[in-house]
C-alpha cells in the first residue's frame, strides 16, 4: 500500500516535470513494450502460409494478459499513415514458450488491412493492441468428442484450438477453393499423421460447396459431438439450421467474422446515441444541421470544414465528405467532421 | 494600404473558377496523402521530444556557462518547434486523418499558456473564417493594436509600438488573453459570467502547471544550477514568443495585405472565402530550415486557403497556388522575414498615429474588398 502510495506520487511529479504531455509519452520513444504503456506488439516475422495468406509473430507488450485458445485479438495497423482497426483470430498455443503469439491473416479482394499485412507488413513494424476476447473458446472440462467445422480463413481460431487442446476424438470437415488454398496444410497432415486429428478436406472448386446434408455421410456421428464451426456466413446459417432441427443446437458454437457489412446509400435513418433522437436525413444536409434541426445540442465552429470544432464520434455506419464524396465507415476511434458529413446510409452519432 | 480594390478586374465568375481549381488542389494532396506525411509528423514529434530532453539534461548542469548555452539554444528550438510545427498544425486538425488518438486535434495539449480548447477556438474558428474582416477577426491587431487605416484611431493607439513590443516578449500570456478575450470580459457583469469564470479557471490551471514546470521543478531539479537554469528557461521562453510573435505578425500585417469590410463577407460563395484568404495573408520567403522553424507558417497564404492541409505539403502546394496568382493577376504577397517584420513594424508605429488627412480624403466607402 505504502509503495503503491509513493510510487502514485513519484509519477505525479514527474508529471509535473514533462506537463502538457505524459512521462509515457516521453518513455514511449525508448520502450514502447513496457509494462504500463499502452498495449502495443511488435511484428517480429511474417510467414507465408499460402498465396494470400501469412502469418505475423508478435510480441506482445508487457501489459498482454494471454488468451484463450480460439479467442481473437483486435489489431489498430497503420495503412498509407491511416490506423485501421481490424479483428484476427490467434493461431499460437497459448503456452508458447517465448512468450509471443501469432494471428494468421487472409488478404480478402479489397480488403485494406489484410492485403497490407500479407503483403507488406515489415519485421519491427509496431502495432496497436487490445487484450483478446471472444466466446468461440473450448469449455473446461474437455467434451469427449469434438468436431470442427471449418471453411476459408476460419480455420483460424480452429488452428488455435487444436495447438492448444489435446482430444483423443477430433474430427475436422475444412472446405477450401483447392488444395494450395487450405491454411495450414501441412500442419493439419502432420497432425492426421501423427493420429490427432480425422480430416476431411473438400475443395470446393471441384466438388461444390459443402452440403450439410452430407454432414450424415461424412461424420455420421455429427450429433453427438461438441461442434465449432467457423467460416462464410452461408456455412454457419446452413449449421445453425441444421443442429436446430436436430435439436442440439446447445452443441454448436458459431464464430462470425464480419457481423455487420456497412451498408452506404445516399441519406439514412441517423440515430443521435446519447440522446436517443432518431431522424431521417438526406444524403445532402450536413449531420450538424440534422442533429441541430433535432434539437440535439452539437459541437460546431466555422461551419465549412476548417476548424474541427465539430468533431465527434461515429459509432456505427457511413457518412459522406459532401466536400470529396469520400466514404468514412464507422470503426472504433473513428472521428468525423458532421459539418461537411451526410449520412450515408443509417449511421449513428455520439451526442 | 492602396485605395484601389486589387481584385476589381476579376468577375464573379473568374472568382467561382478560381475556386474550383484551389478545391483540386486540395483533392489533390488529399489523395496523395499518406504514409509518407504520417512518418514526417511522427518523426518530428520525436524528434522535437529528443531535443527537449536532451536539453533540459543538459541544463542540469547550467551553472557551466557552455552548457547553459547549449541547454537554452536546445530548449528554446524545441519549444518553437513544439508550438509551431506540431502544435499549431495538429491544432488544426491537420493530422486527424491518421486516426491516431495521441497525434489529434481533440486530444493534443501544447507547451503554451492558452489552453488548447481556448485557442482552438479564437484561432481556428474566428480567425480562420473571419481572416482580416475588421470586427470580426480580432487577430487584426489582437484588439490592442491599430494595423489597418480603417481602424478607427484612438489616443491609446499611440503607446502600440510599446504594447506590440511587450506582447511580442510575453506572446503566449498575451495569446491566452486574447483566447479568454479579457478586454471585452473585465467589466463587473461579464467577470461574473460562469462561462467564463470556467474558462479563466482552466487558464489559472494551465498557467500554474507550465510555471511550475518551467520556473520551479526543472530548476529545482537541477540543484545547484538553479538559477542558472531557471535563466535558461525564462531565455527560451522568451526566444519562442518572440520568434513566435515576428512570424505571426508577417501572416497578415505587413504592406499589401487587404482588410475587409463586415458587409463584404455576406453570402460569400467559396470562391469569395477563397479570394478573400488570398489577399488577407502574406508569405515568408527562404530556406527550408527557414520554413520548417515557423511550422510552415511561411507559407500562411497557402495556410488559410487549407488550414487542415499537413503542413509538410504547403511547399508544394505553393507552386500551384502561386500560378494561380499569376493567372489572375493578384499580388502575392512575400518576401524574406527581416523585410517583412520590419514592413509588420513599421505599420505598428505608422498606425499609432491617426490617418492623414489626404488618405482619408481618398479612402471612399466602398473602395474596399466588396466582392459581390
Ligand atoms: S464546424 Fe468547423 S470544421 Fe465543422
Amino acid at each position: 500500500m505504502r509503495s503503491a502510495a509513493l510510487r502514485g506520487r513519484a509519477w505525479k511529479l514527474l508529471e509535473t516535470v514533462t506537463t502538457p504531455l505524459l512521462p509515457s509519452d516521453y518513455l514511449d520513444l525508448v520502450s514502447p513494450l513496457r509494462a504500463g504503456a499502452e498495449l502495443r506488439g511488435r511484428i517480429e516475422a511474417v510467414h507465408p502460409e499460402t498465396g494470400d495468406a501469412a502469418t505475423l509473430v508478435i510480441r506482445p507488450g508487457r501489459g498482454w494478459r494471454g488468451h484463450t485458445a480460439g479467442q481473437y485479438v483486435r489489431i489498430g495497423v497503420d495503412v498509407e499513415g491511416v490506423r485501421l482497426w481490424r479483428a484476427y483470430s490467434l493461431t499460437s498455443p497459448t503456452d508458447r514458450r517465448d512468450g509471443r503469439v501469432t494471428i494468421t491473416v487472409k488478404a480478402i479482394p479489397g480488403g485494406k488491412v489484410s492485403n497490407h499485412l500479407v503483403r507488406r507488413a515489415q519485421p519491427g513494424t509496431l502495432i496497436r493492441l487490445d487484450q483478446a476476447t471472444g466466446e468461440f473458446v473450448l469449455p473446461k472440462p474437455k467434451p469427449a468428442k469434438v468436431l470442427y467445422l471449418t471453411a476459408g480463413s476460419g480455420i483460424t481460431p480452429v488452428m488455435g484450438m487444436l495447438r492448444d487442446t489435446e482430444f483423443d476424438d477430433v474430427v475436422m470437415v475444412h472446405s477450401a477453393p483447392r488444395p494450395q488454398d487450405v491454411i495450414f496444410r501441412n500442419d493439419l497432415h502432420d497432425l492426421v499423421a501423427e493420429k490427432k486429428l480425422r480430416l476431411t478436406e473438400l475443395h470446393t472448386a471441384t466438388d461444390g460447396m459443402l452440403d450439410i446434408a452430407r454432414l450424415d455421410e461424412l461424420v455420421p456421428d455429427w450429433a453427438e459431438r461438441e461442434t465449432w464451426a467457423c467460416g462464410p456466413a452461408g456455412l454457419l446459417d446452413a449449421a445453425e439450421a441444421h443442429w436446430t432441427e436436430q435439436g442440439v443446437q446447445e452443441r454448436l458454437h458459431t464464430e462470425r467474422f464480419r457481423p455487420s457489412v456497412v451498408v452506404s446509400g445516399d441519406g439514412g435513418e441517423v440515430t443521435f446515441r446519447t440522446t436517443g433522437k432518431i431522424v431521417d436525413a438526406d444524403g445532402a444536409t450536413p449531420l450538424l444541421d440534422v442533429g441541430e434541426e433535432a434539437g440535439v445540442l452539437m459541437p460546431s465552429g466555422c461551419r465549412m470544414g476548417i476548424c474541427y470544432g465539430c468533431v465527434t464520434p461515429l459509432k456505427a455506419g457511413a457518412v459522406r465528405d459532401l466536400r470529396t464524396g469520400e466514404i468514412t465507415e464507422a470503426e472504433p476511434g473513428v472521428l468525423i467532421q458532421t459539418c461537411v458529413s451526410a449520412a450515408a446510409g443509417p449511421c449513428d452519432i455520439e451526442r | 494600404m492602396t485605395a484601389i480594390d486589387p481584385t476589381a478586374h476579376l468577375s464573379g465568375e473568374q472568382i467561382e473558377e478560381l475556386g474550383r481549381e484551389l478545391d483540386a488542389i486540395r483533392d489533390g494532396v488529399i489523395a496523395a496523402r499518406g504514409e509518407k506525411d504520417a512518418a514526417y509528423i511522427r518523426k518530428v514529434i520525436s524528434a522535437q521530444r529528443g531535443l527537449e530532453l536532451a536539453s533540459r539534461g543538459v541544463l542540469l548542469f547550467s551553472a557551466f556557462p557552455p552548457a547553459w548555452l547549449i541547454g537554452t539554444a536546445g530548449l528554446s528550438v524545441a519549444k518553437i518547434l513544439e508550438n509551431m510545427e506540431i502544435g499549431h498544425n495538429v491544432l488544426h486538425g491537420q493530422w486527424d486523418w491518421m486516426r491516431d488518438p495521441k497525434i489529434h486535434s481533440t486530444t493534443w495539449d501544447w507547451d503554451h499558456v492558452s489552453p488548447a480548447e481556448q485557442w482552438k477556438h479564437s484561432h481556428n474558428e474566428l480567425h480562420h473564417t473571419y481572416t482580416n474582416v475588421i470586427g470580426k477577426d480580432n487577430d487584426l491587431g489582437y484588439g490592442i493594436m491599430r494595423v489597418d487605416e480603417d481602424q478607427k484611431w484612438h489616443p491609446l493607439h499611440l503607446g502600440q509600438p510599446l504594447w506590440n513590443f511587450l506582447n511580442a516578449c510575453f506572446f503566449e500570456y498575451g495569446i491566452a488573453a486574447y483566447d479568454l478575450e479579457l478586454g471585452n470580459n473585465l467589466d463587473k457583469h461579464r467577470r461574473k459570467d460562469p462561462e467564463f469564470r470556467a474558462r479563466a479557471k482552466a487558464v489559472g490551471r494551465k498557467i500554474r502547471k507550465q510555471v511550475l514546470k518551467d520556473y520551479v521543478v526543472h530548476p529545482l531539479l537541477s540543484g545547484p544550477s538553479f538559477l542558472s537554469t531557471l535563466a535558461a528557461t525564462f531565455t527560451a521562453n522568451l526566444v519562442r514568443n518572440l520568434w513566435s510573435h515576428s512570424v505571426i505578425m508577417c501572416g497578415h500585417f505587413p504592406e499589401g495585405v487587404q482588410v475587409f469590410e463586415r458587409r463584404s463577407i455576406e453570402r460569400e460563395t467559396r470562391g469569395q472565402w477563397y479570394l478573400r484568404q488570398m489577399m488577407g495573408s502574406a508569405n515568408i520567403s527562404g530556406s527550408k530550415a527557414m520554413h520548417f522553424m515557423t511550422g510552415n507558417l511561411s507559407h500562411q497564404i497557402e495556410h488559410h486557403l487549407f488550414p487542415d492541409l499537413p503542413s509538410n505539403r504547403y511547399a508544394e502546394i505553393a507552386v500551384k497556388v502561386r500560378a494561380l496568382f499569376e493567372k489572375y493577376e493578384l499580388d502575392y504577397v512575400t518576401g524574406p522575414l527581416p523585410k517583412q517584420v520590419f514592413s509588420a513594424w513599421h505599420k505598428v508605429f505608422r498606425l499609432s498615429l491617426p490617418n492623414k488627412k489626404s488618405k482619408v480624403k481618398t479612402a471612399a466607402p466602398e473602395r474596399k474588398l466588396v466582392v459581390t
